[in-house]
Order: C-alpha cells, then sequence, then structure tokens
C-alpha cells in the first residue's frame, strides 16, 4: 500500500498548478463562462505543448505514454484552478474510445490529431432521458450500403459547439437486451444536417444540443464493431466519471482553500473570524469531506488504471464526491458570508461547478443504486 | 499510489482469521457483546482470550518482541486490528487502553524498571490499567483537573476524584493524572503516576451506562499512599507526557471495522426479510440507505489506513487522527440508525425479548453509538484540533 503520488506525479501537480494560475487565471475563466465558445485556442496549444492532451496515450500516436492515474492527478489541478474548453471531453471522451475501441487506421489519423492539439472532439452519448443508461439510446444509424444514416436528438453533448469531430452513439439494431445493437460513429461536425444548439447552463460549460437530421456516415466511420459499442461506452463512462470526480475533488481543495484563508483574514468583534469554533467546526468538516473524496477518487482511479473490476469504486467515488463537493462549497459561501453571493467574487465559480459535476455521468442516486447492486441487495 | 496489500501482508491477514475461527470461544457469539457492553461472563472471556492472544504477540502486535510483542509494522498492525474486530474477537477498550495508551506512554517515558515491571505483563495480557484522566468538573477542559499528589517522605499522597474510569473496578492499575504543583499554571503543574488499584484509600463507585452495563466508575482517593517511584517520566512534565500518549500511533480501524460488520448484517437481514410481502433488499429507499453506508465505510476505512501509511512511512500523524475519529464514529450513529431502519418495528426489541434479531445487535449499538463521539476526546474538540492544528487556523 502506497497513499502517496510518485516523484513524476508530484511534478506534474506542481508544475499544473504554477502553469495555470499564470496561464488561466481566473479573469480569462470568466471571460470563457461568459463567451459562447468557452475556449481558449492559445490555452489549447500551451497544453498541448505541455503533453496535457496527449498524457494518457501512447507515444506512437504522439502521446505521452502517462497512465488514466496520471491524467486524474492533472484533472485534479486543472479542477482545482478551473479551466474551461474541451480538454474532458477532448481527450477523456474521445481519445479514450479512440484508444480503446478504434482501428489502426483512426488512432492514427484521429488520435495522433487529438494529442497534437489539431483536433477538438466530443462524444455525443445522452439524449432527452438525460440517463448514462443503454435504453435511453434512441438516435438511430441505418445502414444504407457503403454508408449509414444518422437520424435522432443528443441532449447535454458538451462542446459540441466547437467540436471537429463527434463520436455519436447510435442503435443499429433493436433488440430486447437493451446493451444490444448500439454502435459507436465518428461524425464530422461539419456534416449537412448536424445541427449544434448552445444550451445555457448554471454551469457556464458549453453544453449543447445536437441534432441529426439524415446525416450520412461513411461506414469506416464505425469505431469499434458493429452494434457492440456498449461495453466500450461502459469502459469510457467509468473512465469519464472517475476523471469527473478528480475534478471535483481539485474544485472542493480549493474552495476549503479559499474560505480557510478569508476565516483567518477576515476579522469581526476583534478577532479573525476563523477563531470561532462555529467556523473552525466547518473548516474541519470541509476538510474532512475534502481527504475523503480524494482518497476514494483514488482508489476508483487506482483500481480503473490497473485493470481490475472498478464499477463498485467509481460508484462510490462519484456518489460520494458528487454530495461532497457541494457541501464543502456551501460551508465556503457560507464563511465567506454577502461577498461570496456576488459575481465578482470567485466562489460561484466553483459553487456552479460543484452542481455541473454531480450531474455528470451520474449523480449520487444514480451510482448508489449500482453499488446497492454490487452488495447483492 | 497503490491501493493493494503486498502478497505478505495478504498472507498475514490469512493467518489471523484462520486463528480466529478457533480462538473465539463459542459461548462469545451467544453473548451480548460490543464495547460498553460487558457482564462478568464476557469479561471473563475476553481476559482470556487476551491472555492466549497476548501469548501469539499479537495482543501488543507494536512492542518488540524481546519485550512481549510481535514487533510488526503499522500496515501489519492495521491488518490484525481490522481483522479482529471485523470477527467481533473479545477485544476492546480495555486493550485499548492498557497496551495503546498507557503501555506506549511507559514504553516512551518510563523508567528502566518501570518498563521491566509492566511493560511484558501487558504485553501478556497479565494486567489492565483504568485510566484516572477526567474529573467532575475536567472534561473536555482536562487540564483543570483538581486532583493532588503531594510528596511525603518516600511516597506521594493522593487525594481526589476520577471519573468515566472504564473497568476500574476491574484494573490492576491506575494511569492516574494529578497536580502536584499547585502553584504552577496549566498544563506545567501535572505529573502522570501508576497506581496501584489495591491500595488503601481507592473507593470505586460504577456508573451504569444506557445500555445498562457497569463499564464505567467514580474513583475517590482518600489519602492514598503510593511510592514515589510510582511517578512516570518529569514531574510537573505530565500534560505533555499525555498530549503526547494521545498522538501514539492508532488508526482507529476497529471502528470502520465494526461498521462493515453491522452493514453486512444488516444487508443479510434485508436479503432474508420480507416487509409488506416484499423483500427489504428490494425497497429503493433502503438500497439507497444500505449503498450510502457501504460508500461512507469505505470514506472511513481510507481515512484510517492513511494513517498506518503515514507512520510506515515514518512520518506522525496530526490532524488525520482526529479525522478518522470523528467520520468513524459518526458513521457509527448513522449506521445503527440505517440498520434500526432497515429491522423496522424489530429493531425495537432489547436483548433478552422474545423475537430479537441476532442478539438485539443493533438495538445495543444504537445505544452504545451515543458514547463514541464522547469518549477519548469529544468530536467537538477534535474538530478544534483539525481547525487548528491541520488547517492553521487561529485560536484567537
Amino acid at each position: 500500500m502506497d497513499l502517496g503520488l510518485n516523484e513524476e506525479q508530484e511534478m506534474l501537480r506542481k508544475s499544473a498548478r504554477e502553469f495555470l494560475s499564470k496561464e488561466c487565471p481566473k479573469k480569462l475563466v470568466r471571460e470563457l463562462d461568459e463567451s459562447d465558445t468557452g475556449f481558449s485556442r492559445d490555452l489549447w496549444k500551451k497544453m498541448a505543448e505541455l503533453g496535457w492532451i496527449g498524457l494518457p496515450f501512447p507515444e506512437k500516436f504522439g502521446g505521452n505514454g502517462g497512465t488514466l492515474f496520471d491524467l486524474i492527478v492533472l484533472l485534479d489541478e486543472m479542477g482545482y484552478n478551473i479551466v474551461p474548453g474541451p480538454f474532458f471531453s477532448t481527450v477523456v471522451l474521445s481519445g479514450f474510445t479512440l484508444l480503446e475501441a478504434g482501428s489502426d487506421e483512426q488512432k492514427q489519423s484521429y488520435l495522433s490529431k487529438i494529442c497534437s492539439g489539431e483536433m477538438v472532439m466530443t462524444f455525443a452519448l445522452t439524449e432527452l432521458d438525460g440517463t448514462y443508461l443503454p435504453k435511453s439510446i434512441e438516435t438511430a444509424a441505418k445502414n444504407k450500403g457503403n454508408h449509414y444514416v444518422l437520424n435522432g436528438t443528443k441532449l447535454f453533448v458538451p462542446d459540441a459547439n466547437i467540436a471537429d469531430f463527434m463520436l455519436v452513439a447510435a442503435r443499429t439494431k433493436s433488440s430486447s437486451n437493451p446493451e444490444e445493437g448500439i454502435s459507436i460513429f465518428l461524425v464530422d461536425a461539419k456534416s449537412p444536417g448536424v445541427r449544434v444548439t448552445l444550451l445555457k447552463t448554471l454551469g457556464r460549460d458549453k453544453l449543447c444540443e445536437v441534432v441529426f437530421e439524415d446525416v450520412k456516415v461513411p461506414e469506416k466511420s464505425l469505431v469499434g464493431k458493429l452494434d457492440s459499442g456498449w461495453p466500450i461506452i461502459k469502459s469510457i463512462l467509468r473512465k469519464a466519471t472517475v476523471a469527473k470526480c478528480a475534478e471535483m475533488v481539485g474544485g472542493a481543495q480549493a474552495s476549503l482553500d479559499m474560505a480557510v484563508n478569508y476565516a483567518k483574514e477576515r476579522v469581526q468583534f476583534n478577532r479573525p473570524i476563523g477563531s470561532f469554533q462555529a467556523i473552525q467546526h466547518y473548516c474541519a468538516n470541509m476538510v474532512t469531506d475534502v481527504d475523503g473524496s480524494r482518497f476514494i477518487t483514488y482508489k476508483a482511479a487506482w483500481t480503473e488504471s490497473e485493470g481490475l473490476p472498478s464499477d463498485m469504486e467509481v460508484s462510490m467515488a462519484k456518489a460520494w464526491t458528487s454530495e461532497a463537493y457541494k457541501r464543502v462549497a456551501v460551508l465556503a459561501h457560507q464563511i465567506f458570508g454577502a461577498i461570496g453571493f456576488t459575481m465578482d467574487h470567485d466562489m460561484h465559480l466553483y459553487f456552479r461547478r460543484a452542481k455541473a459535476g454531480e450531474l455528470a455521468y451520474g449523480d449520487a442516486d444514480f451510482h448508489r443504486e449500482i453499488v446497492a447492486a454490487q452488495l447483492g441487495l | 499510489m497503490d491501493f493493494k496489500f503486498t502478497a505478505e501482508e495478504e498472507a498475514f491477514r490469512q493467518e489471523v482469521k484462520d486463528w480466529l475461527k478457533a480462538a473465539i470461544p463459542p459461548r462469545w457469539r451467544e453473548l451480548p457483546t460490543g464495547f460498553w457492553q460487558e457482564t462478568e461472563e464476557s469479561w471473563k472471556l475476553s481476559r482470556q482470550f487476551q491472555r492466549n492472544l497476548g501469548s501469539k504477540g499479537w495482543l501488543a502486535p507494536a512492542y518488540p518482541v524481546e519485550l512481549g510483542g510481535a514487533g510488526l509494522g503499522h500496515i501489519k498492525r492495521l491488518i490484525l486490528a481490522e481483522e479482529l474486530t471485523y470477527h467481533d474477537a473479545p477485544v476492546s477498550i480495555e486493550t485499548e487502553i492498557t497496551v495503546n495508551w498507557v503501555g506506549m506512554a511507559l514504553q516512551h517515558f518510563g523508567s528502566e524498571q518501570q518498563k521491566k515491571d509492566y511493560i511484558p505483563r501487558i504485553a501478556k495480557g497479565d494486567i489492565i490499567f483504568c485510566l484516572g484522566y477526567s474529573e467532575p468538573n475536567a472534561g473536555s477542559d482536562l487540564a483543570s483537573l483538581q486532583t493532588r499528589a503531594v510528596e511525603q517522605g518516600d511516597t506521594y499522597v493522593i487525594n481526589g476524584q476520577k471519573t468515566w474510569c472504564s473497568y476500574a473496578h476491574y484494573a490492576d492499575y491506575c494511569w492516574l493524572g494529578a497536580i502536584t504543583d499547585p502553584d504552577a499554571p496549566k498544563h506545567h503543574n501535572m505529573s502522570m503516576f501508576v497506581v496501584d488499584m489495591k491500595n488503601p484509600g481507592i473507593t470505586i463507585r460504577p456508573l451504569i451506562n444506557v445500555i445498562g452495563c457497569h463499564s464505567f466508575n467514580e474513583v475517590f482517593f482518600d489519602d492514598v499512599r503510593i511510592p514515589k517511584d510510582s511517578l512516570v517520566g518529569v514531574k510537573n512534565n505530565g500534560w505533555f507526557q499525555l498530549a503526547m500518549a494521545l498522538d501514539f500511533e492508532r488508526s482507529g480501524v476497529q471502528t470502520a471495522a465494526v461498521n462493515k460488520l453491522l452493514l453486512d448484517h444488516m444487508v443479510n437481514y434485508a436479503r432474508t426479510n420480507k416487509r409488506g410481502g416484499k423483500l427489504l433488499s428490494k425497497d429503493p429507499i433502503l438500497r439507497n440507505l444500505m449503498a450510502e453506508m457501504a460508500i461512507e465505510i469505505e470514506v472511513a476505512r481510507m481515512l484510517c489506513y492513511r494513517i498506518a501509511w503515514i507512520y510506515s512511512k515514518g512520518g506522525h500523524s496530526n490532524y488525520e487522527s482526529s479525522q478518522a475519529m470523528i467520520f468513524g464514529s459518526e458513521l457509527l450513529r448513522r449506521i445503527s440508525d440505517a440498520g434500526m431502519q432497515v429491522l423496522g418495528q424489530y429493531g425495537q426489541l432489547a436483548y433478552g425479548s422474545h423475537r430479537a434479531v441476532a442478539r438485539a445487535e443493533m438495538c445495543r449499538s444504537y445505544l452504545a453509538s451515543l458514547s463514541i463521539g464522547v469518549g477519548g476526546g469529544t468530536n467537538e474538540i477534535q474538530r478544534n484540533i483539525i481547525a487548528m492544528r491541520g488547517l492553521g487556523l487561529p485560536r484567537k
């Protein structure tokens, strides 16, 4: 048992903290939050140069040869600083899908471009009922000889507004088992019939509706085996879930640090408010939530990264972290008092993301049900 | 990071499990056991078990082999504690107090003679200590204790009242904190002593806890004369010795293991019992509740593992112990409450009642869990420690 990071991971964490505080200040976060793209090409280029975008991918595709666990360390820091943009959709959702299910040719042409920062990609998965269950996938892909035709509506798709390509989960066969008959296609976002509408969200992240209307997709765009997409999606969802947890852990840590610093400085009744027991106990609860979330998340990430069965661990991490981050953010707001309720203050940037993170890849109830089943209930 | 145990550690876990199968007396499984739930019969069984454990060196696994321990490293001790507790072995707070609090402090601060006199006997399970810390007016504010120890010739004369002394009625010795310099400021006025409980002048009065068991006592000291060499460490330095003794490594994994045991029992109950014609395990609210408990146990366990890991790296845990303690203890209350919810009407049936489920374990735990955020430093004090020591928040 070793609950510490290795030397490279410590270095990555430290350099990420430094780089992001310099290159992604809150001023930029706010600009991107308020923009329609949420994307800074300049920052993206720099992250690609640092090797972050290709961090967990093999060197032969231009990656850095790291592991999922290395990526988790980085995402923790990205959540700490807040980094708007398509990193999550491109690296976690799309990169891992191509790595796990793509053909050599797809990896050469698309994964390489992801690693180099030339291509932004997302995964259009969820539909109108907003769940992560196979039965909710109704978008249809009909085989028309040498191509498929896609029809359907995807909702809550991150960064589709700026994506060059999208992976799309679609039904290619109807079956009594909803896990059967789902296939994944790689679709050029500029294809005729693809209509992207940006949604306005609490998290100010760029979630979109994507409508596919008679979209022609060449046969070679199929990623993985026909009708057998669900196991890949499940694997990607496990990674995305634990990756989202890591971002949330970082955000919770930042909320805690900000609140503790403020409690040391803010004076009322001639003493720092951090000397009052009520505030101290809030902070004690917060740090326990942060540390607990980090351990349960890192354990899930390690389990998945090692290729061990991780359904239980990942769901435990997401159920816990979803609620812990919210608790931490709410207490941080309470410590900041009125100033925290202003647009100018940074705290709401985290509070918003705590909720958005909770909703992504299944909320606490969704994951507790998975844990219940794993317990044999 | 690496969350798995080594093959050697896993083999050790198996060795402990195998040993426990034969070592726990069957009669133990029929009694209402658990912390603060001793009866005369269960006490006798547990003392015998502890001597058996001592003969393997596992009662005081941290002690060096030559002192009767097993010289085990931190991770194996974590494993041992986890398995003993999860299998409901007859070890409890008396072991924790004697072996880990008093024994560790004696090894650190005691004279060579004191170490020789007490440590091997502690490790064998031959003697137990009670704590003489709290007083009627010194609870969380322990430093305001008033019991006096006055030097007279070759002796100290003790006068005062201690309270919440667990197992004083069974204890061979008391680990006593008493004022030795009444003119010195708080924290610089107190010394630690080992007091033989057979001394004349000691009166023990039972305090019956809410479960109905006799675990605690008030202990009165009236002109109790003890030899001068009963003082441990440096005179008037007792506060620092005591504070440090509280810091000796304790992963606290026992609470997480108790919680896991209770959860497993309620999951099992839910899978085999129906309410309104429906299996309890199919009830969405109970499923959600039990899943939440399983998740919180995982968090609790990680917080405890962290402590063992810090020590295994040669570090020193600080606020982390308080975190684990708060989380585990408050979780025990939530788990017990969840268990009562799963059992429904049956949860209220007390031990010995017709139709009580599983020795009324949940009902007893529901009562016992009231104490656990209080003993050994209330959770409020633990939160102060986290805030001030861990996060650097100001005292004033």
